[in-house]
């Protein structure tokens, strides 16, 4: 099953270009418009696109709840699955087979965002360890997030159903501290929001291994909340799946 | 019977939420090495029972037992004995033939050599060796059917259920699967249990039928004994000499009981079935009586329907589709 998923999401251009090209797009128009808020008292970095290279990995884990609840949908709605049902085939096997094409998205993702932040100026503090753990944490949000799309995919059957997430994804993401530290962000209800929205913690554990270096709390917290989320959306997925495959 | 090979159903009931029985206690056997053809118009219950006997839908009522099997309690060894081509030929349009029988060997943990060695094999058997390594999306409808048949043989299944194998191909590609699956039956001993709306592809293919509609089987034999508890053969002949027509009344009354025909026509029940058709000609023709058209009409399986259930098999059922279970049932709409 993962090495159908690594061939499928490698035949569709659709599936990994947007994933690449959409999040570095939106990093462009940030790091050009926004960089005037490296001028603010306070703010953590002298480049603004060092600032938020972060954000494009957490979209990239956004395009990963897409398509991992997509590619399941799909194989619900063309009786695919069906046919899966019929094999010894284990439940856990198809759902590590359906994230495996979202760790390869995640890994292709990393690579290019790290290429362009690097190539645009920016200085990855954390060193090229940090590298690594930049994309271990990067690939453990994709992961975390597909299991949502899974568990969608496989509750609904609907492709549409998934597509409808990515709104709500992104409107978790500009809720977040993604454009600003907290600590900066002037409205009290947004800074509140910011705060208890999980993503937030994740956009801050990736940005401290660019502009900061070793912040373990930050780590921490980004690490232990994408294994929350993983674990949460593994289980739920697992049971939305028992429940699908009806067979006796 | 040889339990390991073949099908017992005793009193197979699946009711879905809100909606009539969508199959209403049904009870046959089908014996190994047997070609069973499950016959019955859209919304009858065919796919229904398909997807009970291949474990993919509970029964809420009755006993089955496929290759020796309880379809609920082991489940997964009827699945290990079974292959099953279910009515869509549900397919990875993204990858290839020999991608996919990689793919169904895998899933069965069959080893590495073995899914090559049979998968190449299947293929050339279905005729897909040359589009073995095109993706399956450039399939035409009769060779994704093809596939479909292949992959589900790649384990070696001891029972094959086929739910309409050949709805919507053309004529060739129909001929070709009724081929294969003839020869798999007579060749390697698979039992298999066909569903059909096809009234030709029962009476070609199958050693037994079963006819269903609502829900319940409402005639079962060999297509020969279902079509003679109908009636025997009419022939009905037209003479090119109108005035001849009461000598080849006569002629024709030879062979059994006269019946009503078309003006300037004459017909007769044939005594002894269409055997007799060859001696009702040389006997017209011994008395210099020219025919200007001769008819024979035997009984068929649509007969056959019509007398059991009082409609016509083509055409019928049309707005009898089952109920779906909502989130659980996969696919039982149709059939």
């Amino acid at each position: 099953m993962a090495w159908r998923s690594v061939i499928r999401t490698a035949r569709q251009p659709i599936v990994i270009v947007p994933p690449l090209v959409f999040p570095l797009f939106l990093l462009a128009i940030n790091a050009s418009g926004l960089d005037a808020a490296t001028q603010i008292p306070g703010f953590p970095a002298d480049s603004y696109l060092t600032f938020a290279l972060a954000f494009p990995f957490m979209q990239g884990a956004i395009f990963a709840t897409n398509t991992a609840g997509t590619n399941v949908a799909q194989d619900i709605g063309t009786g695919f699955f069906n046919r899966l049902s019929l094999t010894p085939m284990r439940g856990s096997s198809m759902l590590a087979g359906q994230l495996t094409g979202v760790l390869l998205v995640g890994t292709l993702q990393a690579v290019a965002f790290l290429a362009a932040g690097l190539a645009a100026g920016a200085d990855i503090q954390s060193g090229p360890l940090g590298v690594a753990v930049l994309f271990a944490l990067s690939l453990s949000i994709a992961a975390a997030f597909g299991t949502i799309g899974l568990l969608v995919g496989l509750r609904t059957g609907s492709g549409e159903a998934v597509q409808g997430l990515f709104p709500l994804m992104f409107i978790l993401l500009f809720l977040s501290s993604a454009a600003l530290p907290r600590d900066l962000i002037a409205q009290d209800w947004f800074r509140t929001v910011a705060t208890i929205n999980p993503v937030s913690y994740l956009i801050e554990g990736l940005r401290s291994l660019v502009i900061t270096g070793w912040d373990a709390e930050a780590l921490g917290l980004a690490f232990g909340i994408a294994l929350a989320v993983f674990a949460v959306g593994l289980a739920a997925s697992t049971a939305a799946l028992r429940q699908r495959l009806v067979r006796t | 019977m040889d339990a390991s090979n073949g099908i017992e159903v005793e009193g197979l009931v699946r009711e879905f939420k809100n909606g009539p029985r969508a199959v209403d206690g049904i009870d046959l056997q089908v014996r190994p090495g047997e070609i069973y053809g499950f016959l019955g118009p859209n919304g009858a219950g065919k796919s229904t029972t398909v997807h009970m006997l291949t474990t993919l839908l509970p029964p809420t009522a009755g006993i089955a037992r496929v290759a020796g099997h309880d379809i609920v309690r082991e489940g997964s060894l009827v699945r290990d004995a079974i292959g099953v081509a279910l009515q869509e030929a549900a397919l990875d349009l993204l990858l290839t033939g020999r991608e996919h029988m990689r793919l169904q060997g895998g899933l069965h943990g069959l080893a590495a050599a073995d899914i090559e060695r049979l998968g190449a094999e299947l293929l050339e058997r279905v005729g897909l060796a040359e589009a073995a390594d095109r993706r399956v999306g450039g399939y035409s409808g009769g060779m994704k059917r093809r596939l479909d048949l292949a992959l589900a043989l790649i384990h070696k299944p001891r029972i094959l259920f086929l739910d309409e194998p050949t709805t919507g191909l053309d004529v060739q590609s129909r001929a070709a699967l009724w081929d294969e699956v003839a020869r798999l039956a007579r060749d390697d001993g698979v039992t298999v249990f066909l569903t059909t709306q096809y009234l030709e592809e029962a009476d070609a293919l199958a050693d037994r039928l079963g006819i269903i509609d609502r829900g319940r089987i409402v005639a079962e034999g060999t297509p020969a004994a279902l079509k003679a508890q109908i009636g025997r053969p009419t022939v009905e002949a037209t003479p090119a000499d109108e005035t001849q027509i009461e000598h080849l009344e006569a002629v024709l009354a030879r062979f059994g009981e006269p019946l009503p025909a078309p003006r300037g026509a004459a017909a007769v029940r044939l005594t002894d079935g269409t055997e007799e058709l060859a001696d009702v000609i040389r006997g017209l023709d011994a008395e210099g009586i020219r025919v200007a058209d001769l008819k024979l009409h035997a009984p068929s399986l649509n007969d056959v329907f019509l007398a059991k259930t009082g409609r016509s098999l083509e055409g019928a059922g049309e707005d009898e589709l089952e109920e779906d279970t909502g989130e659980h049932a996969p696919e039982p709409v149709t059939a």
